[in-house]
C-alpha cells in the first residue's frame, strides 16, 4: 500500500477542518481525535519517554521500521492528545528525510497556531522538537 | 448592567469603577474579556497608568543626587511614595521601607544577607508546604549552601497550616521562619500573628510573603510584629518591576548590603567604600522611580476604595463562585480553608486542567492552570497534575462569574 506524502496528508487535514465554521467545532473534532488515539503501552509512560516542558504529561516513542519512522505518543490532556494524533497522522510512517524537511504548515492553516507558541506549556512545541530530533538522528544514522 | 442590586453592600458604583480600568474593554476571541487571573497580576486603574505617563512627561529625572529643580521634584515624588508605603503597612519609619523589584527580590535579599549571616551548618529554616517558589527556592538555595535543613509546616487537606505541628518543629536550631500570608494557589489566609508570636517566644525572626495579602487585606506590620515582610506592586493594582521589603530597623542596620553600586554609598575611594544610611543602603543603582510613584498611586486607589469594600465585594464573589461551581457538580475544590481570600482552585473531575483552561480561554475567560508556582504543594502534597485557578479582584462581577460557570458546564459537555 502506497503511503501518502506528508504534503498530501496535511492537505487532507486542512480540508477536513475547513468544514468547521467555528472554534467550538474544531475543538470538538480535536477532542474526538484525542479520545481515539491509541494509548501508548504503560511500560513506555516513564521519565525516559516523557517530553519535558509541558503542563500536561506527554510521552513519545519513536522507532525505525523499513526505512520509515514510526511514532507512538500519549498525553493526559485530551486537546494535547488530539493535536498529537494529527501530528502522528502527518509524520508517522514517513522517512526521516521527509520528516526533517516539513514545516508543518497545516497547524497554522487549521487555526491551531496559538498552540504553537513556545510560551504555551502544552507540550506541542516540545513534541515537534523531539519528533524532529528523532528524525535528524535517524537521518544521520542512515547517511552513515 | 443591573449590578447595583446585587452589590448593594458596597459603598461605590461598580460600573463606574470598571470604567477606570480601560483593559476591561478588550475582547478575547471575539468575546468580552473576563479577567479572573488577578492572583497572577491584576489590572491597573487609569490613575496608576496616568501617574507613569505623567512622571515621564513632567518630572522625569534621576533622584537624590541632582541639584536642579526637576531632580528635586522627582526625588520628592519618589520619597513621597515611600512615605505612602510606610503609612500603608503602618511601618514605624521610612528607614524600614526598601524599594526593589518585587517579592522575589525581597526574599532573595533577606536570604542572601540576613540568612547568610545567621544560618550555619545544621541550622534550620522553617517555611511551609504551600509556599510560592519565590519564598521557597531562595531558602532551599541557602540551606544547600550552608548545609542547613529546610523544614516545612504541613498543610492539611483543607489547605490550612498545622500550627500545632509548627510549635513542635521550632527549636534552638531554628534561625528563621518564612511563611506566606495569603496562599496564591489555595486562597488560604494564614494565622500569621499566631505564627509570629510562637516564633518570637523562641527568639526566631519571621518573614512574611505578603504578595497576595496586599490586594485583599490591610497589612499592619507593627500589630503583626513581623521582622520582615515583602509585597509586589503588580499584585495590588500597581505596575510590574516595583515591590517593597519591610524590615525592622535594627535588623537592616546589622545586615550587610545586598547589591553594591551607586546610590547605596556615602563615599567611595580606591581602597574603601562607606555605605549609605537606611533605606538607601539596600537600593543600589537608579531605582524604578516611575514604578514607585505609580505604586503610590495604586495605594491611593486602594485607600479610596477601602479594604472594607474590597472584603465585602470579594467575599461575595468567592461565595457566589463556590455556589455556582457546586451547582454544576463534578467539581473538586482545592483549598477549602475557613478563612480565604477570593481565589478558587478547582478541577472538573475527569478533565485535565490544561483542557479546561483552553476552552475557557476560547470563551474569553482568563484563568490560570498548572502548579501556580507552588509545584511541591500541588504535585507532591495534593498529588494533582495542576489545578484551574480563578482569582477575583475589585472590578469583577457576578455576571462574569455566571459566564464562567456556563463555560465550566461547556467543558463538562465537551470532554465527558
Amino acid at each position: 500500500m502506497e503511503t501518502k506524502s506528508i504534503d498530501d496528508i496535511e492537505n487532507e487535514i486542512v480540508e477536513e477542518f475547513s468544514l468547521f465554521d467555528d472554534w467550538m467545532s474544531k475543538y470538538e473534532y480535536i477532542i474526538e481525535l484525542g479520545k481515539k488515539l491509541p494509548l501508548i503501552d504503560e511500560k513506555f509512560k516513564t521519565e525516559e519517554y516523557k517530553i519535558k516542558g509541558c503542563q500536561s504529561q506527554v510521552w513519545l516513542k519513536a522507532e525505525m521500521s523499513d526505512g520509515r519512522l514510526i511514532y507512538k505518543a500519549d498525553s493526559d490532556a485530551i486537546i494535547t492528545k488530539g493535536l498529537i494524533a494529527l501530528l502522528i497522522r502527518v509524520l508517522s510512517n514517513q522517512s526521516p528525510e521527509d520528516i526533517s524537511k516539513t514545516k508543518l504548515g497545516f497547524l497554522d492553516k487549521i487555526g491551531m497556531k496559538e498552540h504553537l507558541s513556545p510560551n504555551r506549556a502544552n507540550g506541542l512545541m516540545s513534541m515537534i522538537n523531539y519528533m524532529n530530533n528523532y528524525a535528524e538522528t535517524f537521518k544521520a544514522q542512515n547517511v552513515n | 448592567m443591573e449590578t447595583l442590586e446585587l452589590h448593594k453592600d458596597i459603598s461605590f458604583d461598580l460600573n463606574k469603577l470598571r470604567e477606570e480600568f480601560p483593559i476591561l474593554n478588550e475582547s478575547i476571541n471575539g468575546k468580552p474579556l473576563i479577567y479572573f487571573d488577578n492572583a497572577a497580576t491584576n489590572q491597573k486603574p487609569v490613575s496608576v497608568i496616568n501617574s507613569i505617563k505623567n512622571y515621564y512627561e513632567t518630572i522625569n529625572s534621576n533622584v537624590h543626587r541632582g541639584v536642579h529643580t526637576l531632580s528635586e521634584r522627582a526625588t520628592t515624588a519618589y520619597e513621597g511614595a515611600r512615605e505612602k508605603v510606610r503609612e500603608f503597612i503602618n511601618a514605624a519609619s521610612i528607614k524600614e521601607i526598601i524599594f526593589l523589584r518585587g517579592t522575589t527580590e525581597a526574599v532573595n535579599l533577606v536570604a542572601s544577607t540576613y540568612g547568610s549571616m545567621n544560618v550555619n551548618e545544621d541550622d534550620e529554616i522553617i517555611i511551609s508546604e504551600m509556599e510560592h517558589h519565590s519564598n521557597f527556592v531562595p531558602w532551599q538555595m541557602l540551606c544547600q549552601q550552608k548545609n542547613a535543613k529546610l523544614k516545612f509546616i504541613p498543610v492539611n487537606d483543607e489547605g490550612e497550616l498545622d500550627i500545632a505541628e509548627f510549635e513542635k518543629m521550632i527549636n534552638e536550631r531554628t534561625k528563621i521562619v518564612s511563611v506566606v500570608y495569603v496562599s496564591n494557589s489555595l486562597g488560604t489566609i494564614n494565622p500569621v500573628k499566631k505564627i509570629i508570636d510562637i516564633a518570637h517566644k523562641h527568639n526566631v525572626p519571621v518573614m512574611l510573603d505578603a504578595a497576595q495579602a496586599a490586594p485583599h487585606l490591610k497589612i499592619d506590620v507593627q500589630y503583626l510584629d513581623c521582622n520582615f515582610l515583602a509585597f509586589s506592586g503588580h499584585k495590588v493594582y500597581g505596575p510590574t518591576g516595583i515591590g517593597v521589603l519591610y524590615a525592622k530597623e535594627n535588623l537592616l542596620e546589622a545586615m550587610p548590603p545586598y547589591q553594591g553600586g551607586g546610590e547605596m554609598i556615602k563615599s567611595v575611594s580606591y581602597d574603601k567604600t562607606v555605605y549609605n544610611d537606611l533605606p538607601y543602603k539596600f537600593e543600589a543603582g537608579t531605582p524604578n522611580i516611575a514604578g514607585a510613584i505609580a505604586l503610590g498611586s495604586a495605594i491611593d486607589f486602594v485607600k479610596r476604595i477601602s479594604y472594607e469594600n474590597i472584603s465585602i465585594h470579594e467575599n461575595k464573589l468567592l461565595k457566589y463562585a463556590n455556589e455556582c461551581l457546586q451547582d454544576i457538580g463534578g467539581i473538586k475544590f482545592i483549598g477549602t480553608a475557613k478563612d480565604k481570600a477570593s481565589v478558587v482552585s478547582f478541577l472538573v473531575d475527569g478533565v485535565h486542567p490544561y483542557d479546561t483552561g483552553t476552552i475557557l480561554d476560547q470563551l474569553g475567560i482568563a484563568i490560570r492552570t498548572g502548579f501556580h508556582c507552588t509545584q511541591p504543594l500541588i504535585e507532591q502534597r495534593f498529588k494533582l497534575p495542576g489545578t484551574v485557578r480563578a482569582s477575583f479582584a475589585i472590578y469583577n462581577t457576578v455576571e462574569e462569574i455566571d459566564k464562567f460557570a456556563e463555560g465550566v458546564k461547556k467543558v463538562k459537555q465537551m470532554f465527558l
